[in-house]
């Protein structure tokens, strides 16, 4: 079975600070993690590796530096990385990624696509039902759980209020919830591989088919406007009763504040 | 020269923490209360490939060097110096010297299975006449035939009992002297081996430390480790790379209470102030983190020197001397900041404390190193 894992680097936004004048994000000196949708995604892959046997290839788009987290995965078990990295890619919505990615993709062999169901630097969770739809495949997203049974993906797709399990047919495309799974630890042996054995693929624009006008900056119809930091107007408070009389509180507040 | 870690070692140190973090510090308080031996730990370390760090592939192990192994003992000891000395004396005791000096069919049926973890190993040169004076042995080895006969007893050995594999040190030749002791590889069903009392430590409660009893013990002749007669020389290069670990054990101690320190300063308040507002708290620290850097330059220095094939015996010596004082130091002053609370269980650096005093002793206390390094010095 080859199963490919689309991965992204992001900055772990557990250790990011806001700037206490500007209210914006200091990303300097903030470690890069694999992002932890698709980390599990890649657990996953690495669990029907183990059980049944695969081949496992991690993709990535991004800067040079995005070879870290390419590394580690190598360190926790993939066999083969892809980065996708050329200015032409730079500066790219959700649209442009899923054009240069499902490029890349088209050129490789699989039977599996997981993708984290969204990066936490972006929370659109677009970008893996995009893939599947260029390449025409069937995709299961928010997947809770996965297994293999006849031939077929076992897939437990996640809902707020409960889940579906659902079957389909490989080559399919699977979005993963952090949730899904523990991701294992890298090995100290798979480590020294990741860098004196194992070559990182780098692949740029003139290595995919792709329409120059659907890449990059320019290829991507999404215009962000204006990001800023929301202001907090007033401290919270917390009551701790019963859900009856904490529903006529609710309501008394609202109507103290004429909002009702 | 150049003091940049690489790619691989940044990357290791990420598995390292994330390790140490998650699945070592949590145990931390209870193995050393309860004083229990975290068999558990020990097979998540296997799987994560903790057990073979400095072996080559081919023999079960990851492939890396010697830096990367005593980064592993810093990482772990930081968090629990027990879990650290677990993998020091299974590696560099156990492991290296067959590796360093086993026949190819040692390796493949020792090694092997030591580096991948699958078995766990210890060393036995320590009697009760027979500490710095190691010369001292008076367990007996006489060959008879195919095998040897071992008599004899040792003390103080860590891993004891959860060990699979001994290297044990016996006198095959009484009149030789130091000449006429030979290293065995001993594994721990031999008829006649057992593992006596189980010591009551100051520190490392969790690891074991016990007396190894060998009654009549037939241990096949291809399991002599070396030639006859060089196991003193075998025991003392052992030694020589197991300072290493000791020194990283060190390290790891001291740079654990540190840190442990700069987070409670920050927080503990006294005169309407915390106490990383007083300058004597500012001195302390500078001190601290002063030797702690000057220590884990001895300890990368030493390691490199092993991995590169050039000598190191000095290095280790000063490496294990300065990192381990360092050790105490460093944890005595951290209990000094915590004050009142420092000298309770509520706070690991008293345990860090209690650890810390036992690497100025073993393989080697802080005087034998000021043997060695003063003997280079003089010869």
């Amino acid at each position: 079975m080859n199963i490919i894992v689309c991965i992204k680097q992001v900055p772990d936004t557990t250790e990011v600070k806001l700037d206490p004048k500007t209210g914006t994000l200091i990303r300097d000196g903030v470690p890069s993690i694999i992002n932890p949708d698709d980390k599990s995604g890649l657990e996953a892959a690495l669990r029907l590796k183990d059980e049944l046997g695969a081949h496992i290839t991690v993709i990535t788009m991004g800067p040079l530096q995005a070879e870290n987290a390419i590394r580690e995965a190598f360190g926790m078990g993939a066999d083969r990385g892809i980065l996708l990295t050329d200015r032409a890619f730079a500066g790219a919505d959700t649209w442009a990624t899923s054009c240069t990615l499902a490029a890349a993709i088209k050129k490789l062999q699989y039977d599996l696509i997981i993708a984290g169901r969204q990066a936490i630097d972006g929370d659109t969770a677009q970008v893996g039902p995009q893939i599947a739809e260029h390449l025409h495949l069937p995709q299961v997203s928010y997947a809770g759980d996965l297994r293999v049974e006849d031939g077929s993906f076992i897939v437990k797709r996640m809902f707020e209020d409960g889940y579906h399990l659902v079957k389909v047919k490989g080559p399919c495309l699977i979005t993963t919830l952090k949730e899904m799974n523990e991701p294992r630890y890298m090995r100290v042996g798979k480590i020294i591989e990741a860098y004196q054995e194992k070559e990182i693929e780098i692949w740029n624009l003139a290595d995919i088919e792709v329409d120059p006008s659907n890449i990059g900056l320019k290829g991507s119809p999404t215009k962000v406007k204006k990001s800023f930091t929301k202001g907090v107007k007033a401290a919270g408070k917390v009551y701790e009763v019963e859900p009856k009389e904490a529903a006529k509180l609710v309501v008394e507040k609202l109507k103290e504040k004429y909002i009702i | 020269m150049n003091f940049n870690l690489s790619k691989e070692h940044i990357m290791l140190q990420k598995l390292y923490k994330e390790f140490s973090d998650h699945e070592v510090k949590p145990l931390a308080e209870e193995i050393d209360e309860k004083e229990v031996f975290p068999i558990d730990t020990v097979r998540k370390l296997k799987e994560c490939g903790f057990m073979g760090i400095p072996f080559p592939k081919a023999y079960g192990g990851a492939g890396a060097d010697q830096l990367a192994y005593a980064m592993a003992v810093e990482a772990l000891s930081k968090v629990c110096a027990t879990t650290g000395v677990i993998v020091s004396a299974h590696t560099s005791l156990c492991a290296a010297p067959i590796f360093e000096f086993g026949t190819e069919e040692q390796k493949q049926k020792y090694l092997i299975p030591l580096a991948k973890g699958e078995k766990l190993g210890a060393f036995g040169l320590t009697e009760a006449n027979a500490g710095t004076d190691a010369s001292a042995q008076q367990t007996i080895a006489i060959l008879e035939g195919d095998h040897y006969l071992i008599n004899g007893s040792k003390i103080f050995i860590t891993n004891a009992g959860y060990a699979d594999i001994y290297i044990i040190m016996a006198m095959t030749d009484k009149s030789q002297g130091t000449r006429g002791i030979s290293a065995f590889i001993v594994e721990a069903d031999t008829e006649g081996f057992s593992v006596g009392k189980k010591e009551a430590k100051l520190g490392i409660k969790g690891s074991a430390t016990c007396e190894l009893i060998l009654e009549n013990c037939r241990i096949p002749k291809e399991n002599l480790l070396g030639k006859e007669g060089k196991g003193f020389s075998i025991a003392m290069k052992t030694l020589d790379g197991g300072r290493i670990g000791i020194a990283a054990q060190a390290l790891g101690i001291a740079q654990g209470a540190l840190d442990e320190t700069v987070a409670y300063v920050k927080e503990r308040k006294q005169f309407g102030k915390p106490l990383s507002y007083f300058q004597n708290t500012q001195f302390q620290l500078a001190d601290m983190d002063t030797k702690v850097e000057a220590a884990r330059l001895l300890v990368y220095k030493a390691a490199f020197n092993k991995t590169m094939g050039l000598p190191y015996s000095k290095e280790a010596a000063m490496a294990k001397l300065f990192a381990s004082e360092t050790a105490m130091e460093v944890t005595t002053k951290a209990v000094q900041l915590h004050g009142g609370y420092g000298y309770t269980r509520e706070y690991p650096v008293e345990r860090m404390m209690r650890d810390a005093k036992i690497t100025e002793i073993y393989e080697g206390t802080s005087e034998v190193q000021r043997m060695v390094i003063s003997a280079q010095l003089l010869k």
